[in-house]
């Protein structure tokens, strides 16, 4: 891609596990993210899916140098962050921020409105205190909220509100990218819509780039230009949105696709369904070869053999599968 | 006759804060091997409905101030507490939303599937394990004679609610009531769950009544579906004609809320506003506030559910009045 805003290059995110009580020991790691690579240009968001423990919330994370990186590089307009010093880190922070899944979590519940949002402002002095309360306004307009409700304290809003309220938070030093991290899992149908809505109207408006991470397929197609599919801590298939989930490549992307229940009775009583057998195996030892095998239906031999490598299938699609055109 | 017939249910809670009528007037059937899906946002009353009907609501602060639900001619909210126990977790079982939570952590899954047979069938313990190893084969868990001794932490998410599901199905219940069974997982382990939910529906020939938010969840499984608002049913029909023709202005919202159902990168409707204060009175219909048709007779005129085809009921004035 050219001039992307944030590039991966095989990144890596590792967690040691320790045994034995008085001599601890590391007798592994569970590879949260284990060698990713992408990029993503500006104004483009980027949906990122797959099931709990496939390592999507570590690589948010990882993105916003949260958690130590193991291994690789993350560069954010061409500036290596995983080799940048923390006060560095800390600078480019405005130009990244995060929005948690968890609304009634991710707010101090003895912090205002207003003290939320002003502390940004305040640590990254954007701009003089006198300037702040109206700063503060103009943010809860732009994410449609009522500049009156300023002295309110979260418990005071409902889970859209909130969600609204941590939108502001982020987008109060004015960034370029937004890692939004289930923004819209735990909130319901009617009020999902309100904050999708209003995600895709900010993009589009501040030229935001955005990384959107669910689990719900249908949304994350809505929403997003481009789609990643992330299977124990790997892509297995990228490429633009609608072909991704329309006539997806790898096994797995197939499957995920399948299992979404649609809204129309006649579609969802014909449709043929691929059901998964199992769970995700552990990430403190994957199987060998694709990590996917065991719950592949297509596996044979040489599945178990080599970890497949992403390999460009036009000029847009990347899978992960040794056995994409067979299938 | 139907297997439950619910008449109008009201269950109240008082608080410091006021009376939250949490469920208020809803009614409705569920015939023997039938699926009902109950829909609705959180708050609308679909899990207090059905908590009501299990005898698990909290008394105080909840209160069922009036209806009935008659089960097979026993009516579970006024016979004596010996009668409905018989029938709770025996003929009637539940399963829960979150696996996680729903299991005891400081018992074998064993000790927990077996306690039902214990106290509802008088068998021997050897008879029961037999049972409840069968029944652990039957939900698709591998290794099932190991697995057995093993406790809850020990199993995944999606297991946990297999077992949850092994244990509310062991008595061979004729009604089983699932409150989100599935909100709690990955999509792929959704699919794992309903399959199997309507595998042993099939098998057993039980009825179902199952809560969720999910609309593309219900297009699949159910025969009928109930709409709920506010503590009200808003709409009740076959789940074609709700899916195809939904005639309340609600269930109509909710459709269009939905990605999957849209042009990509459209604008999604949105429905404004945020549920009503359930602890105010309502004079009109409790939707009126957020509804796009609504007119003044809408906010302060009672609304009663009509029915516009046969089996298709809603609760829209206008709509019954043919004005939209």
């Amino acid at each position: 891609m050219a001039d992307p805003i944030l590039e991966l290059r095989d990144v890596k995110t590792h967690f040691p596990v320790y045994q034995g009580t008085l001599f601890k020991r590391q007798t592994g790691a569970v590879k949260a993210v284990d060698g990713v690579t992408l990029s993503v240009g500006r104004g483009e968001v980027l949906g990122l899916v797959g099931e709990s423990g496939c390592g999507k919330s570590t690589l948010a994370r990882t993105i916003m140098q949260l958690v130590p990186t193991t291994g690789g590089t993350v560069f954010l307009e061409g500036k290596n962050l995983t080799a940048s010093s923390a006060g560095e880190v800390r600078a480019m922070r405005r130009d990244m921020q995060m929005v948690f899944q968890d609304p009634f979590a991710s707010l101090n519940p003895r912090m205002s409105v207003y003290a939320t949002l002003a502390e940004p402002l305040h640590a990254h002095a954007v701009c003089p205190e006198s300037e702040i309360p109206a700063r503060v306004a103009e943010l809860m307009e732009v994410v449609g909220l009522a500049p009156r409700f300023m002295q309110k304290y979260p418990h005071e809003f409902s889970g859209g509100q909130r969600q609204r309220i941590a939108i502001a938070r982020a987008l109060a030093l004015k960034p370029r990218v937004i890692v939004a991290d289930e923004p819209v899992s735990a909130l319901d149908v009617s009020i999902q819509a309100q904050i999708l809505n209003l995600l895709a109207q900010l993009v589009r408006q501040m030229n935001l780039s955005l990384i959107f991470i669910a689990h719900d397929l249908s949304v994350v197609k809505h929403i997003s230009d481009r789609i990643a599919v992330m299977y124990l801590g790997k892509i297995v298939e990228i490429g633009p949105a609608i072909d991704v989930i329309d006539h997806a490549r790898h096994p797995y992307t197939r499957a995920l696709v399948s299992a979404i229940p649609t809204a129309d009775p006649d579609k969802e009583r014909n449709r043929q369904r691929i059901v998964l057998a199992g769970d995700p195996p552990s990430p403190i030892n994957p199987p060998a070869g694709c990590s996917f095998h065991p719950r592949c239906p297509h596996a044979t031999e040489v599945c178990k053999q080599a970890v497949p490598p992403l390999v460009k299938v036009d000029a847009t699609r990347e899978v992960a599968c040794v056995r994409w055109q067979e299938i | 006759m139907a297997l439950l017939t619910v008449t109008d249910l009201r269950t109240h809670f008082h608080t410091r804060s006021g009376v939250y009528r949490a469920v208020d007037g809803v009614s409705f059937s569920v015939e023997r091997g039938e699926t009902l899906g109950i829909v609705g946002e959180s708050g609308s009353g679909k899990s207090v409905t059905c908590y009501s009907i299990m005898g698990l609501i909290p008394q105080p602060p909840g209160r069922i101030a009036s209806g009935t639900a008659i089960f097979d001619g026993i009516d579970l909210l006024h016979c004596r507490p010996a009668q409905a126990r018989a029938i709770r977790g025996k003929r009637v079982s539940m399963i829960f939303q979150d696996p996680m939570t729903s299991l005891n952590p400081y018992m074998r899954i064993s000790e927990q599937l077996i306690e039902p047979l214990l106290i509802h069938e008088k068998v021997s313990r050897a008879e029961a394990m037999k049972r409840a190893l069968a029944m652990l084969e039957a939900v698709g868990i591998n290794d099932a004679a190991k697995r057995i001794h093993y406790y809850p932490h020990e199993f995944s998410g999606g297991m946990r609610q297999r077992v949850m599901i092994a244990m509310a199905l062991i008595t061979q219940p004729e009604l089983l009531i699932a409150d989100e069974p599935t909100t709690a997982l990955d999509v792929t382990v959704q699919a794992q769950i309903l399959e199997l939910i309507r595998k042993m529906q099939r098998e057993l020939g039980m009825a179902v009544i199952f809560i969720t938010h999910d609309l593309g969840v219900v297009s699949g499984l159910c025969d009928r579906v109930l709409v709920m608002y506010a503590g009200h049913i808003v709409e009740s029909g076959g789940v074609r004609p709700i899916f195809y023709e939904p005639r309340h202005p609600y269930t109509r919202a909710l459709q269009r809320s939905i990605p999957a159902l849209q042009q990509k990168g459209a604008e999604l409707y949105t429905i404004p506003g945020l549920p009503p204060d359930v602890s105010k009175p309502l004079p009109g219909c409790a939707f009126a506030e957020r509804c796009e048709f609504a007119s003044d007779r809408c906010r302060t005129e009672p609304v009663v559910l009509s029915e516009c085809s046969p089996a298709h009921w809603h609760a829209c004035g206008r709509v019954a009045r043919g004005e939209i």
